[in-house]
């Protein structure tokens, strides 16, 4: 059944704040830890004194190519820096320094799940360096706000994407893309609730096949992707609503409420924005060179998504099992590790996302702390696919005694524990022998129909070989002699 | 060049400054004459020159990622005309959007 939303168009624009994961600030070396104490980390340049002068951290131009470079985009030569002018009190310069008609990356695009599990790429608009501005608190003091300048001057870059995202889950898989890619680039550690990863929403509705935007709504504050996918689902029908209802749209900022899971409009602004954005003076342009693109290039990382693409379209795996190897870098080096040592994919993945991530979870600890070696797990696949193991003497016998002891050999823990199983003919067929022997009335019941009585012989059989027995042959050794 | 009594009242506005109507009349008279002067490069024949934006040919100066120079949280808010032993102090402003 279609509804009046379903006449509805949504245009939805992400600009992300990356903030980078340098030592030192953007224009001058003040530390950048997180959660140090007020004021501690700063310097005359980040205070805005006057006579200081920025000098810029070549850091930030590295990993704003390699941002560049793994998004596909157009990395410009020339880079000049701008000033956006705003008066704020945790903005002591007066001034942010920022890209304006110069971005360092335009173009390019991410690659995303839309809402159906699709593949969709999101384009980009641009990629910029600019800085962050200090942090204003209002709830300490009832009287005053207060000003910590810690975060004044750490680099961030900002992401804009043209307005191509379509609702609440595609934002989510496209901030879950990005911050997946700046973890795997190890330029920053992508946290949203720390704030180091920060998106603010542009969302309007338009009805279908119209091509003129509806008026938009900025959105912010939202401190997880789902909470951006809430913000962005409930803004949707609000806008659809409000038209529907003949109010119309009037541009403004609104906050998202987690409390209340809705959007809540904030004062409208009496000017519209006026940056009066200038050349800096005080900062050279910097060059980036084809040459520095191509040893930038060398250095970079496997990314996601070209993981991706080998896990299933080389290694056979489903999207699934790719999605889930490729979430974190170090999971899928791991898994890249692994993979030298056994060809059966499918079962080094099903180790991995099976035992493996239930131990992680359970210990609450990444792949980093897991003590077993990629090796050692890729011999306890092997040690099954030669058949010397069941599997499920591997996940619940082997697995937990490498645990305990990630040194040993797999292949001699299993020797010394009597886990090999047994699949020479001739002692199986021994052992088969015997549990016929033991209940020569329940062999004429089977003949006489009663095949769950297999389980009986097979248990003897185990009985027999204290466990050792490979329970595929010896069921069907079992099966032969009885059916015979 | 004319600028309106508006366009300096907006001005001010976006510095956080309050001007009497003296100074704001005041400061329309020395506005006006600044962007006549600079108006003056518009009698130049500009077609094909890129804009100026910086006085040097430097490029690339740039710095290593290192942490260096910082000063005590004491000498950081020894200037402010109000702090706490912590944090700058201003007064109650709206909340940022």
């Amino acid at each position: 059944m279609s509804s009046i939303y379903d006449t509805y168009e949504p245009v939805i624009g992400i600009e992300v704040h990356v903030q980078l994961g340098t030592k030192s600030k953007a224009y001058c070396g003040d530390a950048t830890a997180y959660g140090a104490s007020p004021n501690t980390q700063v310097s005359p340049i980040s205070l805005g004194h006057p006579g200081t002068l920025p000098v810029f951290n070549k850091d930030v131009m590295n990993y704003a190519v390699k941002l560049g470079i793994a998004c596909d985009c157009t990395i410009r030569e020339r880079n000049e820096f701008a000033r956006k002018n705003y008066f704020y009190a945790d903005l002591p310069k007066g001034y942010q320094i920022t890209q304006d008609t110069t971005p360092i990356c335009t173009g390019g695009f991410i690659r995303i799940k839309d809402a159906l599990g699709k593949d969709k790429n999101i384009n980009l608009t641009r990629i910029h360096m600019e800085e962050d501005s200090g942090k204003s608190i209002h709830d300490i003091d009832p009287f005053n706000t207060l000003v910590d300048l810690n975060r004044a001057g750490i680099p961030l870059l900002e992401i804009v994407s043209e307005p191509e995202i379509k609702n609440g889950e595609e934002a989510y898989s496209y901030l879950s893309e990005i911050r997946k890619l700046v973890r795997y680039l190890e330029i920053s550690d992508g946290n949203m609730e720390e704030g180091s990863l920060r998106a603010d929403l542009n969302i309007s509705v338009r009805k279908k096949g119209t091509t003129k935007f509806g008026t938009k709504v900025e959105v912010k504050n939202m401190n997880s992707f789902r909470n951006v996918q809430k913000a962005i689902d409930f803004e949707i029908i609000r806008q659809i609503d409000l038209i529907e209802g003949g109010t119309p749209i009037f541009q403004e900022t609104r906050t998202f409420d987690a409390a209340k899971n809705c959007t809540i409009g904030l004062r409208t602004k009496e000017d519209a924005h006026d940056y009066r954005y200038f050349p800096e003076p005080d900062l050279v342009p910097v060059m980036v060179t084809p040459s520095y693109i191509s040893e930038v290039r060398e250095t970079m990382p496997p990314l996601p998504y070209e993981l991706f693409k080998k896990y299933t379209a080389e290694l056979g795996l489903s999207e699934y099992d790719a999605f889930v190897l490729t979430d974190s870098k170090a999971f899928a080096l791991y898994f890249e590790e692994v993979i030298k040592h056994t060809t059966n994919y499918k079962g080094a993945t099903n180790l991995l996302i099976g035992p493996v991530k239930s131990w992680l979870n359970e210990q609450s600890v990444e792949i980093e702390e897991f003590p077993i070696a990629p090796a050692a797990l890729a011999s306890i696949q092997t040690l099954v696919d030669e058949e010397k193991i069941s599997i499920s003497t591997a996940t619940q016998k082997l697995f937990p005694a490498l645990l305990e002891n990630p040194a040993a050999d797999a292949a001699a823990l299993c020797e010394q524990n009597n886990w090999i199983q047994q699949g020479d003919s001739d002692q199986l067929g021994a052992w088969v022998d015997q549990a016929l022997a033991a209940y020569p009335e329940k062999i004429e019941e089977y003949r006489a129909g009663k095949k769950g009585l297999i389980g009986l012989f097979m248990g003897e059989v185990m009985k027999y070989s204290r466990g050792s027995a490979d329970p595929k042959k010896a069921s069907a050794l079992l099966r032969e002699k009885l059916d015979a | 060049m004319e600028i309106s009594k508006e366009q300096i009242k907006h001005l001010a506005h976006l510095s956080r400054l309050e001007l009497s109507e003296a100074e704001i009349d005041a400061m329309q008279g020395d506005m006006s004459k600044i962007l006549d002067f600079v108006a003056q490069v518009e009698k130049l024949d500009l077609e094909g020159v890129e804009p100026l934006t910086q006085m040097s040919k430097s490029v690339n100066v740039m710095r290593q990622d290192e942490v260096a120079n910082m000063i005590s949280k004491e000498d950081a808010l020894k200037n402010a005309p109000d702090a706490n032993s912590d944090y700058f102090r201003v007064s109650k402003f709206g909340k940022k959007v």
